[in-house]
């Protein structure tokens, strides 16, 4: 099953190559890695996705724990949360296919934001399944580059990730 | 305030840290830092042959005293070779502090001159590791990495300092701190009481119970405490290679170590128990063999400081994470309230189903008529003329099964060895690191003559420094647990397993100033024990002992079996 974790770090020199590290050391696998300052300087923000059966992700989870610079950790998947994916995408985009691009752009709420006589490149947000969906609906063969930010997730609600 | 150098203050950081012995090695990056040293007397520094050696001595001092060793050398090779010290260490959750010398931080990424990336390269290896990027916070980060190194569940941790960090015409406020706080690192101080509470149901109900206590009973220093209760609970105790001396060996509850090369008894205990009381162990792939038939029966019972070993191969039906010394005390103090007593009835069928299999086999071994050895009874001869009280090392391979089985260890910390890892060349510094901490002991190396070759060089460091150790090798020419291997599994075929050309080790040891004894038979052996512990006794003696080279370590489990099927001879299985 896939799970989004999701890391308090130490903002310091190393700490991001301890966790890719450990993921390496033990053979775990991680599928997307986002990671970036919080408002408290100090403090990054990490998420990941993972797969694994219950006892992985259980060893995942102490075994990041185990490690000096990570202060808090939440298994996001294990209770109500959101979850977002920045996509940019160009798109072959000749005669008829413009408009019809524009047109499943618009369903998607995705918003064209280049523009040149063939191609549209343009930026969807949404769930992974979402922005694979959208691949899915213009047609994989005029896709031409794909960019993605990897997951960021954060739980619904009063429950808050935090020091 | 004092204002020192960087260099300075990481000797004086040193030396409030608790620090007596560095073992290390100079280099470019580190000359200020020795030049410090030099200008002082309270941190002394042993000067080894090889890092490696360095990071065994240091383990071995931290095995027999529970303080962190301390490691220093210089950048690039000096501390590349630090890394397989400080994996063995890692492997046995043994506290250390590793300085390693690096570079001027301007030229760090130019691939300067002995320059390695020491954090990169020991990452996977240590609990934690710290760079050096301001020369005052040097005080902080040693005050840091001995905290980190000797609390929870201990480990290595490395300071890389570049040598621009330690400059000596530039000074700084120096200031110990006195207390170390980390947000993100707080160790366990206490078991959860409900399932405490738990776990003292289920042994009080138990029928045939086992306590299978590992290093981390001798590493919180809790062997009373588990003596206490497996002698209150009337069960049998069985200790892992890493926890022998937890319980006495000669003990009358102990039923001998446990696992791939562990007691009949043993594993026979453990395979027919209905709750197994787990304690500072890590039910590692060389106890449990396949773990889809791991005791089949049993309730587990995990005590762990480590939460990250709680269920990690054996899932545990009631984990409790904490110190093991403050688990245990809570255990003790709930059966004292408890108005129920262990099931007497089930426990003396217990014990007497235990002494069946006790007489069945037992650890026994043939002797040879013609006098040529066989490395049991050499172990059995160690125990006798040391009356089973020595500091024992070893290396890796079949002597140190022989000894692990055959020489019965009553006190914790006197069995030292590479037990995760498997280090061959780890026996004789980690001897070298007790004895300077323990003048007084009688420290013995049980090595062969494959191992000892990989850390020869330091009957040099043992002369400079006048460290007694006692090298026992026993010498069957061969490298024997590979060459059982070989036997067993590939039709007695011995690729690279022989060694050939062996050095005359008596000649050699001579060379560098030591006593050589070479014992060839059986009738030769007592005298030189003699001699070993009596007349040379403020001298390293070597002695090289010929052992029967056909001798394979039994029992052993068979692979992909449970833990009860052995084989017990080269012809007898369960």
């Amino acid at each position: 099953m896939r799970h989004i974790i999701s890391i308090l770090l130490e903002n310091e020199p190393g700490a991001l190559s301890r966790v890719v590290g450990l993921f390496a050391q033990r053979g775990y696998n991680i599928e997307t890695l986002t990671v970036a300052p919080t408002e408290d300087n100090t403090l990054s923000r990490l998420t990941m996705t993972t797969n694994g059966d219950d006892r992985k992700i259980e060893q995942i989870t102490k075994q990041l724990n185990k490690l000096i610079e990570v202060v808090k950790l939440v298994d996001l998947s294990e209770g109500a949360h959101i979850e977002r994916e920045l996509m940019l995408i160009k798109v072959k985009a000749v005669g008829a296919q413009r408009a019809e691009i524009k047109r499943t752009a618009d369903i998607f709420r995705g918003q064209v934001v280049d523009v040149s006589p063939s191609v549209y490149t343009i930026q969807l947000t949404g769930t992974t399944d979402k922005l694979e969906a959208f691949i899915e609906a213009i047609g994989p063969g005029c896709v031409l580059e794909t960019v993605r930010s990897g997951v960021s997730g954060i739980s619904r609600g009063e429950k808050i990730l935090s020091l | 305030m004092e204002l020192l150098s960087g260099g300075e203050m990481l000797v004086r950081a040193l030396h409030e840290a608790g620090v007596e012995y560095i073992y290390g090695y100079p280099g470019g990056s580190l000359l200020h830092v020795y030049d410090a040293l030099y200008r002082q007397s309270a941190v002394k520094h042993v000067l080894v042959r090889h890092e490696q050696a360095a990071a065994h001595m240091a383990d071995g001092y931290a095995r027999a005293t529970g303080k962190p060793g301390v490691v220093m050398v210089t950048s690039g090779p000096g501390a590349t070779n630090t890394i397989t010290g400080i994996a063995t260490a890692f492997t046995d959750s043994v506290p250390m502090v590793v300085i390693s010398g690096q570079v001027m931080s301007f030229l760090v990424g130019d691939d300067a001159f002995q320059e390695t990336d020491m954090l990169g390269v020991s990452r996977p290896i240590v609990k934690h590791s710290f760079a050096v990027t301001r020369p005052e916070d040097i005080p902080e980060l040693v005050a840091k990495a001995f905290h980190i190194a000797s609390t929870g569940r201990p480990g290595p941790v490395v300071i890389d300092i570049p040598k621009d960090m330690t400059m000596p015409n530039e000074r700084y406020e120096y200031a110990y701190p006195k207390k170390v706080k980390l947000r993100s690192y707080t160790p366990p101080q206490r078991g959860h009481s409900g399932q405490i509470k738990k776990a003292v149901d289920l042994l009080l109900k138990a029928k045939r119970p086992v306590i299978y206590s590992g290093g981390g009973v001798i590493l919180d220093g809790s062997s009373d405490k588990l003596r206490q209760l497996v002698d209150r609970l009337n069960a049998p105790c069985t200790n892992t290679l890493m926890g022998l001396g937890a319980y006495p060996g000669t003990g009358e509850r102990f039923v001998g170590m446990l696992g791939m090369h562990g007691s009949y008894e043993a594993n026979m205990t453990m395979h027919h128990a209905d709750v197994i009381l787990a304690i500072g162990a890590r039910f590692d792939d060389r106890v449990t063999n396949a773990t889809d038939k791991f005791c089949p029966d049993a309730k587990i019972i995990h005590i762990d400081i480590d939460p990250s070993s709680i269920s990690k191969t054996i899932i545990a039906d009631v984990p409790i994470v904490g110190p093991v010394g403050n688990v245990l005390d809570e255990m003790t103090a709930l059966l004292d309230e408890s108005d129920e007593t262990p099931d007497s009835e089930a426990l003396d069928a217990w014990w007497k189903q235990i002494n069946e299999w006790r007489q069945r086999h037992g650890m026994r071994y043939e002797k040879n008529d013609n006098g040529l050895m066989k490395p049991q009874e050499v172990i059995e001869s160690l125990w006798q003329a040391t009356r089973g009280d020595a500091y024992i090392t070893s290396d890796v391979g079949q002597h140190q099964m022989f000894a692990a089985q055959y020489y019965k260890f009553d006190k914790p910390n006197r069995w030292i060895n590479s037990g995760g890892l498997g280090t061959m060349g780890f026996g004789f510094p980690a001897a070298m690191g007790v004895k300077m901490n323990f003048p007084d002991e009688m420290v013995v190396c049980v090595t062969g003559e494959g191992s000892i070759q990989m850390n020869i060089q330091e009957l040099s460091t043992c002369l400079q420094y006048g460290i007694p150790v006692k090298i026992l090798c026993l010498n069957n020419g061969s490298l024997g647990m590979v060459r059982q291997w070989q036997d067993m599994n590939y039709e007695g075929r011995h690729s690279s397993s022989y060694m050939e050309s062996l050095p005359d080790f008596v000649k050699l040891v001579e060379s560098y100033g030591h006593v050589g004894i070479r014992v060839t038979e059986r009738s030769q052996l007592p005298q030189a024990m003699e001699d070993t512990f009596g007349k040379y006794n403020n001298r390293l003696v070597f002695l090289d002992v010929t052992v029967d080279e056909h001798e394979h370590v039994y029992p052993m489990q068979v692979p992909t079996g449970s833990m009860r099927d052995m084989w017990l001879s080269k012809t007898e299985r369960t």
